[in-house]
């Protein structure tokens, strides 16, 4: 949660010093819902986010280097420049993206979490089943994808989490004047779905959620929609001037910030010194820095990767096991076209 | 043709040798079962059983490939294309989802970026609107967006176009739409040779394939090579067909249209003008060498589309010879098209809305300066 909040405020900094630029999306305040549920999953298990996601993809393993070079722009960033902060994508850590427009994550969530169940019971593999988790905020939860992906979810019991992450804002449309029944929650046993309502702002209430979730999508027992209550201390995104947010209500949350609380947690509950808190404070302060570093040293992408991926094979067919394109295999089809 | 077949001896045994991800066994075995789909009267399928045979075995040689849209399982498909899929793969194989364009498409897309090959159908792609946030912006982009790091392996196909009488919401062609988008192969089908081999490739295709086909086309029957029906039979993504040569005027299509183009090309050849039909096969990547080497040959370009003309696929065609083949050109290039109207009910006006072949006969007159059929004695 450190690392996020650390990070996110030096995003801040970045972008101010013009280092950073286009649409960028703070997750400060909302730390607890990414390190509650995102630090019970394996490698293997799979992540989709909107466009609020540099914490989600810290969270899943991305290296704090590898997120700051791609929202410089650098082509030592995890989808060498050409994602940028709202699409953050890595195959390794399984994140699955990084998405603009909200609901989309969701359907490729329940993609994947179809995937996970095909490959068990069509392709017989063996091992643990991997889940996958769809965050998305309180707008999402009014959207039609939203909808269809928990009707097919839980129709075919399929392994994935939807975890609602209420802050209460859409940018500047509250929650209470945008949903007839603002209980995201509730909308899931509609659906014959396992559902829960959890406080966003304490780590460890969300960790206990997030755990019979988890358990219960890989046991096979289907999806479960998560509402946690949590807060974004910043606007919307740094463009956003934030003021249709009562100073009341921001209190009332900062009050309740999750880093705090758990600090507290560990001192009173003797875990741990404040000595050993400072210093992984402090640790986490160099790997912030490391990676701003990292990222101001970085090239920019050459200019011939403007052109590149944009096919995973130009010339069609695929890439054959010699590693040449099949279609240069003279063994290989031609077609009966004479041209 | 027995002769033909003899130079390609070579060719047909390799293929025959084993295609991707199938043994020797087991093609045979997808041969035995794809002799099924041959009509009685000799090596003629319809567009319809080529498509079934390529997906099926598609399907048999590579257990990522699944299906999945509305009613293509008990219902058999929508019109019949993934008739028997769900008897010989099973419902985990076959899924018929609920209506849900916007969700099944995302999830297909993420069944794809995590591995599996998804066949998802679209009953028209009409309804594909619903989903096409997911078309373009999960699928085509995402390979770009990761730094190549995630691809997505996933076809689109359903029938595109006007078909008969279903009205303005039912009949629009989307070749134009899906082909600005880089990221996505758009292929556009004609015969059953191009069906089957269009589909295979499609799906060995590590990239997003869009696969336009016609409803009209379906039940039309083509006589096939014994090479069209062997399992290891693809196309190339990318390259137009020359489906017959010609010297006066060169006249660039895609689908339904190529149909109309050879019957015009029959009676004009009967007035003297000797016409070269280029079938596109494929709107992206858009085989420009193909199309400007024909229009260099002929001087004359004709693009035909069953498309609304503003910013259509013909404006690009038009758009590329101009470019690039300018000096070579006798008469000024000119587009067939839909009309630029949604397309009525009436069947009387829907004739009118849709290229007939008169319309390609009598522009083709004009483009080679003819004012009439010469035959015709008469003013």
């Amino acid at each position: 949660m450190v690392l996020g909040r650390s990070f996110e405020d030096m995003c801040a900094q970045m972008y101010y010093r013009g280092k950073m630029f286009g649409f960028v999306h703070l997750y400060n305040g909302q730390e607890a819902v990414s390190t509650g549920f995102i630090k019970l999953l394996k490698q293997t298990d799979f992540v989709t986010s909107t466009y609020r996601d540099h914490v989600h993809a810290l969270s899943k393993g991305v290296p704090a280097r590898q997120v700051m070079a791609e929202l410089f722009g650098k082509s030592t960033g995890c989808c060498r420049g050409q994602g940028g902060s709202m699409h953050m994508f890595s195959a390794e850590h399984g994140l699955l993206g990084g998405f603009a427009f909200i609901g989309e994550g969701i359907p490729v969530a329940v993609g994947a979490a179809f995937t996970s169940k095909y490959k068990r019971e069509v392709l017989k593999e063996e091992g643990d089943m991997p889940v996958s988790i769809a965050f998305f905020g309180d707008g999402t939860a009014n959207n039609g994808q939203f909808f269809e992906c928990l009707n097919m979810a839980q129709l075919w019991k399929l392994p994935v989490i939807f975890v609602v992450e209420n802050n209460l804002w859409a940018i500047g449309m509250s929650h209470y004047r945008s949903t007839s029944d603002p209980e995201i929650w509730k909308k899931g046993p509609a659906f014959g779905m396992a559902s829960a309502h959890v406080d966003g702002m304490d780590v460890l209430k969300v960790r206990e959620v997030a755990k019979e979730a988890v358990e219960r999508a890989r046991r096979g027992d289907g999806p479960t929609l998560i509402e946690c209550e949590t807060y974004r201390f910043r606007g919307h995104s740094l463009a956003d001037p934030d003021e249709l947010r009562a100073p009341a209500e921001k209190a009332h949350y900062a009050a309740r910030d999750p880093i705090v609380a758990l600090k507290k947690y560990l001192l009173d509950n003797e875990i741990a010194t404040e000595a050993e808190l400072k210093s992984i404070e402090k640790k986490i302060d160099e790997v912030v820095e490391d990676a701003v570093e990292f990222a101001d040293a970085s090239p920019l992408p050459g200019r011939s990767q403007l052109l590149e991926n944009v096919f995973a094979d130009p010339k069609g067919f695929g890439i054959g096991p010699d590693g040449r394109y099949r279609c240069e295999d003279p063994g290989f089809t031609a077609g009966t076209a004479q041209v | 043709m027995l002769a033909a077949f003899g130079k390609n001896r070579a060719l047909v045994s390799s293929l025959l040798r084993g295609g991707n991800g199938g043994d020797g066994a087991s093609a045979a075995a997808v041969w035995a079962v794809s002799k099924r789909f041959m009509s009685a009267s000799g090596d003629s399928i319809t567009v319809r059983e080529a498509l079934n045979s390529a997906i099926d075995e598609e399907m048999t040689a590579d257990s990522k490939v699944f299906v999945m849209g509305e009613e293509v399982g008990e219902y058999q498909g929508a019109y019949k294309v993934t008739k028997g899929l769900l008897q010989k793969f099973g419902p985990d194989r076959v899924l018929d989802t609920p209506i849900t364009e916007a969700g099944f498409t995302g999830l297909g897309v993420g069944a794809a970026m995590y591995g599996l090959k998804p066949i998802v159908e679209f009953m028209t792609f009409n309804f594909a609107m619903q989903a096409i946030d997911h078309l373009i912006n999960s699928a085509a982009k995402t390979n770009y967006m990761s730094g190549g790091t995630i691809n997505v392996p996933i076809v689109f196909r359903g029938p595109n176009g006007a078909a008969a009488g279903v009205a303005a919401q039912h009949s629009q062609c989307f070749a134009a739409w899906y082909g600005q988008v880089p990221g996505l192969k758009v292929l556009v089908p004609y015969d059953a040779e191009d069906a089957r081999g269009l589909m295979k490739a499609a799906i060995r295709d590590p990239d997003p394939v869009v696969f336009l086909e016609n409803e009209l086309l379906y039940g039309e029957s083509f006589p096939v090579s014994k090479e069209v029906l062997d399992p290891s039979f693809t196309l190339p993504i990318g390259k137009a067909k020359i489906m017959r040569e010609g010297s006066d005027l060169t006249i660039v299509t895609f689908s339904k249209m190529v149909g109309y183009a050879l019957k015009a090309a029959d009676e004009l050849a009967k007035e003297g003008i000797s016409v070269e039909v280029v079938n596109l096969r494929s709107i992206r990547p858009l085989d420009r060498e193909t199309i400007n080497a024909s229009v260099r040959k002929t001087s004359r370009l004709l693009c035909l589309e069953e498309g609304w003309p503003q910013h259509g696929v013909c404006a690009e065609i038009c758009a590329s010879v101009v470019e690039e083949s300018f000096y070579y050109l006798d008469a000024p290039v000119e587009r067939i098209c839909g009309a630029d109207v949604p397309m009525p009910y009436a069947a009387n006006l829907e004739r009118l809305a849709v290229p007939q072949i008169d319309d390609v006969i009598r522009a083709a007159r004009r483009i080679c300066f003819r004012k009439q059929d010469k035959r015709k004695a008469t003013a």
